[in-house]
């Protein structure tokens, strides 16, 4: 069948300035560009093209140009490039359109919508290169009191775990991602003293070394699960739900599971790694609570147990239900979260913001007495420092990052993580590709990008007169909100500026 | 042979009287004994996490009475050789994450025994509960009776590590569902024709095994599913845990079971689930 998709973007090729030396043909691991040896010319393929920017990155002539392509009907409010794209793609396959990473759909940022407080007169800011600005966090449940002794506390205390700064790295699975970004995250996580996140696929052998750095996944797939992973990592993540695709399984291309990633997913090389929708043994709240416990005995009580979901309608109450199961820190992933790979009808229409539903779990587990028996960490979004502070002042004790760090390492949100194809050597298993990664570099990045929000964070802190942000957690009076409904203020518990 | 299990209501309850206890136990071996009577497990569980530290080999447990995770939490302990024997009814999670030791239950359990099990061996005298072997990744596990549904579901292998569910009765609803390796044999013993009533069988299965024997419906099973006759390697294959399985319970010989025919399923596609997106 002749397709009827036009491409989504154009490649210019400055003939004058090409020098035919093949870069770009290297480079492009969907092959746009191709080398005609009769006619010395390179030739391009634009309905290939994910619009990465690799070609244009390595160019060494600066000859390539690469823009997004208007389709060049009439103009249709109601019938956008996209829609039109997709339901030509749907007539001509059958299937569900699948894409990668976070949503690109305008939901609504809260987060550029609340702004942050500042001291003047009353109270004096404090600077952060003059003196000692605390962001050290500690993740895990907290006791209800604390009884002390002479001197000592004699409280029983839950398992907690530091981190230096409430940033952890998103779960990434090793099969989604390569093996080289794994490393870098484990590498940059290890040595800025914050976590990586496993995802669902396993820990590979050689990053059991980063193990003290690592949240292990333990997903409806149970991959890569035995009770020395268990007990590899520094945290056990109970992942049910995942904001990029809520209620949803994933199914891993089988061209991403090489024999390596086989091996440590235990499923034949090349079938697709089919992650059920729920997992099979979770079907209540009492099902979870007997995970987490199951979870607590394999680990011996000496680490904490999160759960996380995607941000849904209910999420306070399931929150609250999921404390009372019995974990440690409950994770929120908001509908701009991202993904790997996800039919795009769901990443880009099930969930809710992170924002609302993070100020409505913390509310909420206030509200019965039990907010200290849980962590809330949140992800899905976050792209700033300022996104952190305000995240942290409307509840949150840590936030994942996953998209912000991906871009650290040379993401271009091209959103073509499920075609196993990444020019950026980041969501591939293809070993030509994922050479491009070197963690060496990706890690120095990844740490860059943490120290530079550590001074930020310190800044802003400093400029409300705070030198500790366990000072700032759940205090939402730092907070104003602009150009927000009353209804929206109400649940983010926020006044409007100017209050 | 059907003595041996009474008909209540809708299952099959063992009879306790029939089991072979006396012979299992008091064979002379050093043993440790716990009693497990009126114990939350937390604390049954860290008797026994005691014992295994302390080199117990061979562990008894009596009045087990719905106690969860039993076995589970003994890492990083030598547990090469460790057999536990349990007398009662074990709760949920028997033998989740299990790695190594052997369990072997004189009684009926509840869900999700041998939860994502790694290694080791587990052994019912009696029926179970539902998800039976979920996400299995080694090891064995024999049953005696009849299980529940979403057994074996899920379950892996690599290179030689295939793990192996058998069961002597009669399964429910989406047994060996999205499985990805293993083996599961089901031997329908003392299962009426008309108990045949399992749907979904092996749906979304893109690896392993299901061995049944008898007959099934092609409307009970998964449309991913391939049926097929074993070849003799395979027959071999399932004389291996038929042996076995009639070693433990000794309710059957092997040749009586191994001269009726089996069926095999399998998964015609490695991607049951390629076609579905567009790209």
């Amino acid at each position: 069948m002749k397709s009827n998709i036009i491409s989504d973007f154009t490649v210019k090729r400055d003939e004058n300035k090409c020098i035919k030396c093949e870069v770009c043909v290297r480079q492009c691991g969907f092959e746009c560009h191709q080398y005609d040896k009769e006619h010395d010319v390179v030739l391009t393929d634009e309905t290939k093209c994910a619009g990465c920017q690799r070609c244009v990155t390595y160019c060494p002539t600066n000859a390539l140009e690469i823009k997004p392509r208007d389709l060049g009907y009439r103009t249709n409010y109601n019938w956008s490039k996209e829609r039109i794209t997709d339901i030509i793609k749907q007539a001509e396959t059958g299937g569900m359109i699948l894409t990668g990473m976070g949503s690109d759909k305008p939901h609504p940022v809260y987060w550029d919508k609340l702004l942050l407080n500042a001291s003047q007169v009353t109270n004096p800011s404090i600077d952060p290169l003059r003196e000692p600005m605390e962001l050290r966090t500690y993740i895990g449940r907290k006791p209800d009191q604390l009884e002390i002794k002479d001197r000592e506390v004699i409280t029983q205390l839950a398992p907690n775990f530091r981190i230096e700064m409430p940033v952890m790295f998103s779960a990434m699975s090793y099969g989604a991602v390569s093996l080289n970004t794994m490393e870098s995250l484990a590498r940059a996580a290890t040595e800025f003293g914050t976590t990586f996140n496993t995802g669902e696929g396993g820990l590979p052998t050689e990053l059991r070394k980063y193990g003290k750095n690592a949240v292990v996944q333990c997903a409806s797939g149970r991959f890569g699960l035995d009770v020395e992973y268990l007990n590899t990592g520094i945290m056990v993540e109970i992942k049910i739900g995942q904001g990029a695709k809520p209620g949803i399984g994933g199914h891993l291309p089988g061209e991403k599971v090489t024999q390596k990633v086989a091996e440590t997913r235990m499923i034949p090389q090349g079938s697709d790694a089919i992650s059920p929708a729920p997992q099979h043994d979770i079907y209540s709240i009492e099902d979870l609570s007997m995970l987490i416990c199951a979870l607590k005995e394999a680990t011996n009580y000496t680490k904490p147990i999160s759960v996380k979901i995607a941000a849904v309608h209910n999420a306070a109450a399931i929150a609250s239900g999921i404390v009372r199961a019995g974990a440690d820190v409950v994770v929120i992933d908001g509908i701009r979260g991202s993904t790997g790979a996800a039919p795009k009808v769901i990443r880009d229409n099930v969930g809710i913001p992170v924002e609302l539903a993070l100020a409505a779990v913390d509310t909420r587990l206030r509200k019965e007495g039990i907010r200290n028996h849980a962590s809330i960490i949140i992800a899905g979004g976050i792209r700033s420092s300022s996104d952190v502070v305000k995240a942290i002042a409307l509840g949150a004790d840590a936030v994942y990052i996953g998209t912000a760090a991906l871009i650290a390492m040379g993401c271009a949100l091209c959103q073509k993580c499920y075609t196993g194809t990444c020019n950026w050597g980041i969501c591939t298993q293809d070993p030509y590709l994922t050479k491009r990664l070197n963690p060496d570099i990706a890690s120095r990045r990844l740490v860059n990008l943490l120290r530079a929000w550590e001074h930020e964070i310190k800044e802003m802190l400093g400029g409300m007169g705070i030198n500790s942000i366990e000072s700032l957690r759940g205090n939402r009076l730092h907070l104003r909100g602009v150009d927000l409904h009353k209804w929206e203020l109400d649940i983010l518990e926020v006044e409007g500026a100017g209050n | 042979m059907g003595a041996r299990y009474t008909r209540s209501g809708r299952s099959w309850k063992l009879n306790m009287n029939t089991l072979t206890i006396d012979r299992q136990i008091n064979t002379g071996v050093e043993c440790v004994k716990l009693d497990a009577k009126g114990k939350h497990y937390t604390v049954l569980n860290q008797e026994l996490r005691k014992a295994v530290a302390n080199g117990a080999k061979n562990i008894e447990i009596y009045n087990v009475h719905g106690q969860r995770y039993i076995g589970t939490n003994l890492y990083p302990y030598d547990v090469a050789n460790l057999h536990i024997k349990v007398f009662g009814t074990p709760g949920n999670d028997l033998g989740v994450f299990l790695n190594g030791p052997k369990i072997e239950v004189f009684g009926n359990t509840q869900d999700a025994v041998g939860n994502t099990m790694n290694a080791g061996e587990i052994v019912v005298h009696g029926n179970t509960g539902d998800i039976l072997g979920y996400g299995m990744r080694g090891g064995e596990i024999y049953v005696k009776g009849n299980v529940g549904y979403r057994v074996a579901i899920h379950m892996k292998q690599f290179r030689d590590k295939v793990p192996a569910v058998v069961i002597g009765g009669a399964m429910q609803d989406f047994f060996g569902e999205y499985m990805a390796g293993g083996i599961v044999v089901l031997l329908a013993l003392e299962m009426p024709e008309d108990h045949r009533h399992s749907s979904f069988v092996g749906t979304g299965m893109h690896g392993g095994k299901i061995f049944i024997r008898g007959n099934m419906e092609s409307e009970q099973i998964g449309k991913e599913v391939g049926v097929t006759e074993p070849t003799e390697d395979e027959y071999r294959v399932i004389n291996k845990y038929v042996s076995k399985y009639c070693a433990y319970f000794g309710n059957y010989q092997p040749e009586d079971i191994m001269k009726d025919k089996f069926i095999k399923l399998y998964p015609k596609i490695l991607r049951p689930y390629g076609n579905i997106y567009a790209y």
